[in-house]
């Protein structure tokens, strides 16, 4: 028998320590020009004592009966028959429904663009995906209602599945929507410039091929829907409660699928929803469904979406087959571009899709001054989930071709990867710079960016590590990638899946409006209130400071609500939050708001002191005299002026402290020539990445990871790092660990947990060094930019391009993801590395 | 996501539950941590009609010493076994446990629970089989002792009748002279791994006098095989791992047999199962002669 001793080397790995990953906790180092001030979050002291109020946890309407999804279990089929007899006479069911009463009661939600691909929230003539819904279920409970959904029969008639892009644009290809004659949703091409002479003057022509694969953002709380279908004498209408974030746009498209007007929908949102990364704009259809639903059960209707649900059949991003191929000169720089990008939608052209091509085609030319540039934009139906935003959306696809080709261009031209891209970065001098494809990149210092990400990740220090290794026989790779990062989406770009001439005249969309409120009570408290829908991104916490900051306040002095009630908060369609709105567009309302509010203080005040209102200033609580601040009065008391005695302001001043501002930034639809400014501003991105990779089990393994952003002014940098941070995560998620992966068959075999693989902080412990660059915008009052995107977009192609790097011994290239220690043995087995 | 209809019973002792799992007529399921089970049942996978929650029962719940085994109650969580001082006795089960799922998971589910659920890729039925461990099963006609070697039969598969309740395992303690392997790649921590193995080595004075080496996330089942021969026939030399490879390479074609899946191939799970065992052989081998199992 063993002593204690003999045995006190077991358990050989720390208590949850990863066994593979880098143990190395997070560095991080802020900026020098960063402001480092970080109040804590308001949000959080009712999120991690459980007094969150999601939607699962609200019951509005008394008497209020479950709802359970009947979903296909084939990918491609013709529904022959439906029978729902049996589970209509289950004891507890209140109602089923099924294809013929969403024929009867439906239209077909109006799509972004003309195809012959019609899209109703359950399948009608064919189930097009494994897990499109087909039937619901409403009774007591979920339990009752899931009994009864094995009671509904369903009569398939199966027809050969499309799963890939390629399979989709195959000549002899299965059909999705035989009314369309072709799986091919769209396809337009766009030229800018003199394309075709750069490519005949080339000193080189660089072409790559690259996939970037499907994934989601995974939010821990899944879709959940509360619907009410009630009937007046003005009609139907309906009362929705959804976690949904917009766009708003969706509010209109769901409305025509009733056919109501969209003044009889109203929506509410709860103010606590448990993450979406864009995911959850893909609900709508569920509430359009739910509230049917209710009509037959005659009371409202609850549905929460379980994690297998959510896994096959809410949303994801679109994965992309493309072609880059670019001119270049002697000196190494890009004088044309050439792209072909193909986009798997899934199943529908569920809106918002084909955005996934457009988000980011005003800035389609990265970091890069490439003067000419030629792009094909397709979209294709296949047998899998439909597809919607996600953060990043669009970017992660563009970049991962776009980088990629980028060191594919210095593979060829033996210009080392940092010093090929400064040779065709925007220069400084060159801001506000106009894209070919007709975006403006408002403000930044490209070059400085780059050389602050080198010197953090100490390059120098880095090749010498790959130096010594590859000496050692092992494979070490160091990648970049440098992205622009655009946010605040102006919705005219779905336009240009339109040719111009289909584009009705007066009919363009452009803008991104967002609206908020703030009040002050009689006690001098101020309120701000959003409609902007948050996540978990901390709107709150921002908004109260930029409040408080404005108005010469104490925190504590300003409150910020979330409430999203399209029936009482103000809206629009480009209301929600999505492609990073909150910092450039919702904070400039809030300073337009706040500065209403100032005026009537500042009017109040100068009744109280006696003085010109516009001598006055708000600071430390207190409305005094800019050039005797001595002479001052409490804010509240202005306030109180106004509210108790307004007979005594200044002629011409309202007794107003409620004001609704909006912020409408100067956009432009898609012009005739197919241009358009498709965001309002464009921040960067550039990370550099070192792996090391396990000569024998191929595991990849995170070095170090510089990463540098400039969003513009930095508005609280304790969130920022967060969504610097989760950010990178959820990249890393898509690089390599998570896919949605099928069969051939059409079966996807990523549909739990056990197989779709969110990386974990055993995974997500690398080191990292984060840095800041900051150049306002001069679009947004406070210069700000948004911010939550960026290292989706780039961290993947950066991965990509260092694990590249490794195995350029071997000259093999990573030009798919995920990449992992699989996917590398099926690389590597049985070649040999060259002498 | 919720489960089937089915009959809850939570007798109080072993005779009562063991009489209500035959009442089933082979339609119902023991629940102990419910850690494999429940989610089953949500997914209504599995739809059993009696539930026979043992968790009642008293007595289950134990680890305890018995002279040369340690043994573990049916009910014993895989948290309480792990933080126990007499797990000591068992080098492998404190190397292995880190392994099984996340900490969370390991404070409900149990180490029997685990063993009778035989999936393929779980750490503890390797163990198990690594060390001859016995599975004590009881049921109406008695209580029988079933080695580990006949016990995993398959994937989710035992040799548990459907009127039998796994009770305990024991684990033998170490002897003198023994040392011990185990190490696992998964695509993330606590994910199933795709390729893992377990190591015992037993030497006298620096000569090999056995080798076992047990395989799991490679087959059906977890996969044993004496390898005596393999260590001693390198068993002297300074680059002992280095020097097993050829040989562990052949060993994983013998024993990786399965068809992969997106995670890993069978191609890659033999370069795994081939790399952990040269160093978890190599590993074991250094514990047996430094008298550190």
């Amino acid at each position: 028998m063993p002593d204690q001793s003999t045995v006190a080397d077991a358990p050989v790995v720390p208590e949850e320590a990863a066994p593979t990953a880098a143990a190395t906790p997070s560095e991080h180092t802020g900026g020098t020009d960063a402001p480092r001030w970080t109040p804590s979050r308001v949000e959080d002291a009712p999120l991690v004592t459980g007094e969150g109020r999601f939607l699962d946890d609200m019951d509005p309407l008394p008497g209020t009966l479950t709802a359970a999804i009947v979903r296909s279990p084939h990918p491609h089929a013709r529904i022959r028959s439906v029978d729902l007899s049996r589970a209509r006479r289950h004891p507890g069911v209140a109602a089923v429904i099924g294809p013929e009463e969403v024929l009867a009661a439906l239209r077909p939600f109006p799509l972004s663009v003309s195809t012959q691909m019609p899209y109703f929230p359950t399948g009608t003539d064919k189930v097009r995906y494994v897990g499109e819904p087909v039937a619901v279920v409403v009774a007591t409970d979920r339990y009752v209602a899931e009994d009864a959904a094995e009671l509904v029969a369903v009569d398939y008639e199966l027809f050969d599945p499309v799963v890939g892009i390629r399979t989709a644009l195959a000549e002899d290809a299965p059909l999705l929507h035989e009314g369309q004659g072709s799986n091919v949703a769209t396809d337009r091409t766009f030229t800018f410039g003199e394309v075709d002479q750069a490519f005949a003057e080339a000193t080189h022509v660089v072409s790559g091929e690259y996939d970037f694969p499907r994934y989601s953002g995974a939010p821990m709380e899944c879709y959940s829907v509360i619907a009410n279908w009630t009937e007046d004498s003005a009609g139907p209408a309906i009362e929705a409660w959804a976690n949904f974030h917009g766009p708003f746009t969706m509010v209109p498209v769901m409305a025509s699928a009733l056919g109501i007007p969209t003044s009889r929908v109203r929506l509410h949102v709860p103010a606590d929803i448990g993450g979406s990364f864009g995911i959850k704009a893909g609900i709508y259809p569920y509430v359009v469904l739910l509230a049917l639903a209710s009509k037959h059960a005659r009371t409202a209707v609850r549905w929460s979406e379980d994690r297998a649900e959510h896994l096959v059949a809410s949303s994801s991003g679109a994965d992309r087959m493309m072609r880059f191929e670019a001119a270049v000169d002697a000196d190494g720089v890009i004088t044309a571009l050439r792209t072909d990008l193909v986009d798997n939608v899934g199943a529908y052209m569920r809106p918002p899709e084909p955005s996934t091509l457009y988000r980011c085609y005003g800035n389609i030319t990265g970091a890069y001054r490439i003067p000419a540039v030629q792009i094909r934009a397709r979209a294709v139906v296949t047998n899998t989930m439909p597809t919607g935003l996600i953060r990043g959306f669009g970017g992660q696809q563009l970049y991962f071709g776009l980088e990629r080709l980028m060191d594919d261009i210095s593979a060829r031209t033996g210009l080392d990867v940092v010093d090929l891209r400064c040779r065709n970065l925007v220069p400084p001098d060159a801001f506000p710079y106009e894209t070919p494809t007709g975006g403006v990149y408002d403000s930044g210092n490209y070059e400085k960016a780059v050389r602050l990400a080198v010197e953090n990740a100490d390059l120098a220090e880095l090749r010498q590590r790959q130096a010594e290794a590859r000496a050692r026989g092992e494979l070490y790779g160091i990648g970049i990638a440098v992205v622009v990062d655009p946010s605040g989406t102006n919705i005219g770009y779905v336009g240009l899946a339109t040719p111009p001439e289909a584009r009705k005249a007066g009919r363009d969309k452009s803008g991104s409006t967002e609206h908020v409120r703030v009040s002050v009570d009689v006690q001098g408290v101020v309120t701000v209130m959003l409609g902007s829908v948050p996540q978990g991104q901390g709107h709150a916490t921002i908004a109260r400071q930029i409040a408080a900051a404005r108005l010469g306040l104490p925190e504590e002095s300003v409150r910020a609500v979330i409430d999203m009630d399209t029936a009482t908060t103000p809206w629009t369609v480009t209301t929600g939050s999505y492609s990073s709105r909150f910092a450039p567009l919702v904070t400039s309302a809030v300073i337009e708001g706040c500065d209403r509010i100032a005026r009537t203080i500042r009017a109040a005040g100068g009744v109280l002191l006696g003085a010109d209102p516009d001598e006055l200033e708000l600071a430390e609580g207190r409305v005094r005299v800019k050039s005797d601040p001595s002479r001052s009065a409490e804010f509240r008391h202005a306030a109180g002026v106004v509210h108790w005695d307004p007979g005594s302001l200044p002629e011409g001043t309202s007794a107003r402290l409620y004001e609704e501002a909006a912020f409408t930034p100067a956009a432009r639809a898609a012009t005739r020539d197919e241009r358009i400014n498709s965001s309002l501003c464009y921040g960067l991105v550039v990370e550099l990445v070192a792996v090391r990779i396990d000569p024998d089990t191929l595991e990849i393994g995170i070095d170090r990871v510089s990463s540098v952003h400039d969003a513009g002014t930095v508005l609280n940098q304790t969130l920022l790092d967060g969504q610097v941070y989760g950010a990178l995560t959820q990249a890393l998620g898509g690089a390599m660990y998570e896919e949605f992966t099928y069969t051939e068959g059409g079966q996807p075999t990523a549909a739990t947990f056990l197989d779709y693989l969110c990386p974990t902080t055993a995974e997500a412990g690398f080191p990292l060094i984060t840095d800041h660059v900051v150049s306002p915008s001069p679009l947004t009052p406070l210069g700000a930019k948004g911010s939550g995107e960026g290292s989706s977009m780039s961290f993947p192609v950066a991965i990509a391009n260092a694990v590249t790097d490794a195995l350029s011994p071997y000259g093999l290239k990573i030009d798919k993801l995920p990449v992992h220690g699989n996917v590398l043995h099926e690389l590597l087995d049985g070649v040999r590395r060259p002498a | 996501m919720k489960p089937a209809p089915f009959a809850y019973v939570r007798p109080a002792t072993l005779a009562d539950a063991i009489g209500e799992l035959a009442a089933t007529a082979g339609d119902g399921k023991v629940l102990a941590g419910g850690q494999s089970l429940v989610p089953v049942l949500a997914m209504r996978l599995g739809r059993p009609g009696t539930l026979v929650d043992i968790n009642g029962v008293a007595g289950l719940d134990t680890i305890e010493r018995r002279g040369p085994v340690l043994r573990v109650g049916a009910t014993a969580r895989q948290r309480s076994l792990e933080r126990s001082p007499k797990a000591a006795a068992v080098p492998l089960v404190g190397r292995a446990l880190p392994f099984v799922g996340h900490r969370e998971l390991r404070s409900r589910g149990t180490v029997c629970g685990s063993l009778a659920h035989a999936d393929p890729g779980a750490e503890l039925p390797a163990v198990a089989s690594c060390l001859g461990a016995a599975l004590e099963v009881r049921g109406p006609s008695g209580t029988r002792t079933v080695p580990a070697a006949d016990f995993f039969q398959g994937a989710m598969t035992t040799a548990i009748g459907p009127d039998e309740i796994l009770t305990a395992v024991e684990f033998p303690v170490a002897g003198p002279g023994e040392g011990f392997g185990f190490a696992e790649l998964a695509r993330r921590h606590g994910d199933f791994a795709l390729a893992g193995v377990v190591t015992r080595v037993r030497s006298a004075d620096g000569a090999v006098a056995e080798a076992v080496i047990s395989g799991f996330g490679v087959s059906d089942r977890a996969v044993t095989r004496d390898v005596t021969d393999l260590l001693r026939s390198v068993a002297g030399r300074d680059d002992l791992e280095a020097a097993l490879r050829p040989g562990t390479e052949e060993l994983a074609h013998d024993v990786v047999n399965t068809s992969g899946d997106q995670h890993g191939s069978q191609g890659y799970r033999r370069r795994l199962f081939a790399v952990l065992a040269a160093r978890e052989l190599a590993g074991a081998y250094r514990r047996s002669t430094e008298g550190r199992s």
